[in-house]
């Protein structure tokens, strides 16, 4: 009966890859060619690389609505009833050698983390890279015993959540006066990238880091 | 070319691992290397900023809360079987 099953699933699984490979294989080619309208209009993006054009310029929007999903992921996180735990919780490690090596490479971290945000406008990086690193930092530090997890996140922290998502909104909301979503102005593009890329750092290294930060500490308790 | 078949024959190897593991713990480490060498496939599929995002969120932060989660399973069996 198991193997029957198995063999059952197998089958049908393996059908729809071959459906769908085939299908792919079917589709008629693109009628607009995205790759060179992109580079056309490179130059009143206010950028110099074509994925942090589209990203940020010509479907802005997208990202807008990414950030929004994230923070609304951690909203619920922050939702669920947690147990948080009444003693100070301690981290699981406070070996002296990793909390050495993690002060030195905390402040690293943070330059990293500023130089991708800088290079998104001329080569690969951007906001999400950078705000990985910073997450990667926040987490790095709580697992050396250094950082604190987040029982309950006071009012600079939710201001530094929500501040990605706020300046995005309150740029695209200046801009909708000339009647479209997120068009920048001509020579202002460059600069309001930069700004909203910035804030998108922040409140992104801050909200993966949540993930991990306020998840670790809700220990069931028994 | 070589190393786009290696890293293709890793890529399943590392994928079917992580399936058919039945160790919880030995199959998020096998999901890190997959994303790892995910990552590399991107960078030789010349998307960078892809691999970028590859390798910190889809390996590093996914693969932080995935053992978090392990470690937690674990924890409260330990508790329900003195």
């Amino acid at each position: 009966m198991r193997t029957l099953l198995n063999v059952t699933v197998l089958f049908l699984a393996s059908a729809l890859g071959l459906v769908l490979g085939w299908l792919i294989l079917d589709l008629p080619v693109a009628a607009v060619h995205l790759p060179e309208q992109v580079t056309a209009l490179l130059e009143m993006s206010g950028v110099v690389h074509p994925v942090t054009a589209v990203l940020l310029n010509f479907r802005g929007y997208d990202t807008l609505l990414e950030i929004a999903v994230l923070l609304l992921a951690l909203l619920g996180i922050l939702a669920l009833p947690r147990h948080v735990s009444d003693h100070q919780h301690r981290s699981p490690s406070a070996n002296p050698v990793l909390q050495t090596l993690t002060r030195v490479l905390a402040p690293l971290m943070l330059l990293v983390a500023g130089y991708v945000l800088w290079a998104g406008a001329h080569r690969p990086g951007g906001a999400f890279q950078a705000g990985a690193v910073l997450a990667g930092a926040g987490v790095l530090l709580h697992l050396a015993g250094l950082l604190p997890a987040w029982a309950t996140p006071g009012r600079t922290l939710r201001a530094g959540l929500a501040v990605g998502l706020l300046v995005f909104i309150a740029v695209a909301v200046a801009l909708m006066a000339q009647g479209t979503l997120l068009q920048y102005p001509l020579g202002w593009a460059g600069a309001l990238i930069l700004m909203i890329e910035a804030s998108l750092t922040l409140s992104l290294g801050l909200i993966l880091a949540g993930f991990y930060l306020v998840l670790t500490d809700s220990r069931t308790r028994v | 070319m070589i190393f786009d078949l290696l890293l293709v024959a890793a890529l399943l190897w590392s994928a079917v691992q992580t399936l058919t593991t039945p160790d919880l713990f030995r199959a998020v480490v096998q999901f890190i290397v997959f994303g790892l060498l995910m990552a590399l496939a991107w960078a030789r599929l010349d998307a960078p900023d892809i691999a970028l995002a590859e390798a910190a969120i889809g390996a590093g932060l996914t693969g932080a809360l995935l053992l978090d989660a392990v470690a937690h399973l674990h924890k409260k069996r330990r508790e329900q079987s003195p």
